[in-house]
């Protein structure tokens, strides 16, 4: 460790402000990205299985009729 | 032969349709003219601001004209046509450009002197932005042909084709100002000629196989 | 020669070879970004001249390679799509072209915030930043120009094809960049002279190269094989799949 106490470690010499605003725009962006890629595969797959499901249900419907 | 009878198409087409040439023309006048207006006569000033405001005023113009460049003939099925009639697409791409340089590219030049006398030029300079002119909106012509041939058949246009031609004319852009910074310092600016010269170069030879390619997919 | 490769142009097969080796990429990445990070952040000795702020090459260079790495594949996605005509490469193109704006938008944002400090400004018009900027452009307008078509298959190659125009303008751009720079400003930059690394710097850095790295590829794989599924949903294997 090369800090001498956590609040060392915070203060980054007087650069916190700088040192800890790009990590933690990085660290959001990058889990936003994840988090956005895998809702929109999640949501699509929801959205197909909806489909597939109601396009059966027509299916079935027309098949009563006749 | 084949590329004459395109030419002559797209030459009567803008003698119909005035707007789509003098609409540019007036617009790079106005923009220059403002310049002034917003940063104050100073001539010192104005000789300084110059070179960059001409040739941000010309691509902005340029742009102007892209938008419909090929959305008509997208329109009413010309581009269909020559895809599929196999026609010679590369005819067609090249009587476009020369059209557009005519119609845009042209005037800008002869307006060179006018340009010059609202911003206080001297002649060292205003020769430098005729030469950068000359070499420089050619280069326009066809990166705003590529852009336009790209949006054609693009639902939303609008702000895309900036997004998408202005990164590509930064170059351009780069080098024409430095041209005339440097003619009005008095400096060589051969150097930054033959640069222009190169990039017009590279972009003849590879642009139209691009926008060929371009109007292919629109059609597919 | 490249034989051996046709099946994974088969979208079925490269879905589930995407969605075999995400975890491992995605674990992989995540643990190496946090090792780096850590080893970088608080096992390092400080800069004699920069002091602490230094520590933002952690993730600055790291994204900043990365962003430039990220548009060689995309360009290199869309040149395979657009020569042998192979779909998927045309969806690794869209896939990968909003991580690479990611990437760009994080480079941007941590070499201001490195800048603040350092040269007194938040933004300065220095080459590599300027560069980075337009870069940012080029991935906007890739996505942009896709997002305009309502034909999606059109919006894929029209946007692979701009990704090719601009890997060959990408040089041509960043030179007269780095030309313009050193004829308008020249001290200001310079003088921020780069330290030579320290090796004690150097192999955190690296492990956070590799993790960025990783991490790329661990989202174009979610990204693929999300836009595999959107593509092909008519397809009878994907209704398998979704439908049970």
């Amino acid at each position: 460790m090369y800090f001498q106490s956590f609040s060392d470690f915070l203060a980054m010499g007087g650069y916190g402000f700088f040192v800890w605003l790009s990590f933690g725009v990085t660290y959001l962006l990058l889990l936003g990205l994840i988090a956005v890629s895998a809702y929109q595969q999640k949501q699509f797959k929801q959205q197909l299985t909806a489909s597939i499901a109601r396009e059966q249900r027509v299916k079935q419907y027309q098949e009563q009729q006749v | 032969m084949v590329s004459r009878i395109f030419l002559q198409r797209e030459l009567r087409l803008l003698a119909r349709q005035k707007a789509d040439w003098l609409n540019p023309i007036l617009f790079f006048i106005i923009v220059l003219s403002l310049f002034p207006l917003g940063v104050g006569p100073e001539p010192n000033m104005l000789r300084i601001i110059a070179p960059g405001v001409v040739w941000i005023a010309a691509l902005l113009s340029v742009l102007l004209a892209a938008e419909r460049l090929f959305k008509d003939d997208y329109r009413n099925g010309v581009i269909e046509q020559l895809v599929a009639g196999r026609q010679s697409l590369l005819a067609f791409v090249l009587a476009k450009t020369f059209a557009n340089w005519l119609s845009t590219g042209l005037p800008l030049i002869l307006l060179s002197p006018v340009v010059a006398l609202l911003l206080g030029l001297e002649q060292a300079a205003l020769l430098a932005m005729a030469l950068t002119l000359l070499l420089g909106t050619p280069l326009l012509s066809l990166l705003s042909v590529l852009g336009s041939a790209l949006t054609m058949a693009a639902d939303k246009g609008g702000i895309l084709l900036a997004l998408l031609i202005l990164p590509l004319y930064i170059p351009l852009l780069i080098f024409a100002s430095s041209a005339i910074e440097a003619a009005s310092m008095g400096l060589n600016y051969q150097g930054q000629l033959a640069i222009l010269l190169a990039m017009l170069l590279l972009a003849l030879a590879l642009v139209p196989m691009a926008v060929t390619s371009a109007l292919r997919i629109n059609v597919s | 020669m490249f034989k051996w490769l046709d099946p994974y142009a088969k979208s079925e097969t490269l879905y589930h070879l995407c969605g075999k080796l995400l975890p491992y990429l995605m674990v992989s990445a995540l643990a190496l970004l946090l090792l780096g990070n850590i080893w970088g952040l608080a096992f390092t000795p400080a800069d004699y001249q920069q002091g602490d702020s230094y520590r933002i090459i952690h993730i600055h260079v790291p994204s900043a390679i990365m962003s430039m790495g990220a548009y060689a594949a995309m360009a290199s996605a869309a040149f395979v799509a657009l020569v042998w005509q192979i779909k998927v490469a045309h969806w690794a193109v869209l896939a990968i072209a909003p991580i690479g704006a990611v990437y760009t938008a994080i480079a941007l944002i941590t070499g201001m915030a490195w800048g603040k400090p350092m040269w007194g400004a938040w933004w300065v018009w220095d080459a590599r930043l300027t560069s980075e900027l337009i870069l940012l452009f080029l991935y906007l307008g890739v996505i942009a120009l896709h997002g305009a078509f309502s034909d999606r298959q059109v919006g894929n190659k029209v946007a692979s094809l701009l990704a090719l125009v601009g890997v060959i303008n990408l040089p041509i751009i960043h030179f007269s960049v780095e030309w313009w720079n050193t004829l308008h400003q020249g001290a200001s930059i310079t003088k921020f002279a780069k330290p030579s690394i320290d090796p004690s710097m150097l192999w955190p850095l690296l492990i956070s190269i590799l993790a960025f790295a990783l991490l790329l590829l661990a989202l174009t794989c979610l990204r693929l094989r999300t836009a595999i599924l959107v593509n092909e949903q008519h397809r009878p294997w994907v209704r398998k799949l979704v439908g049970g």
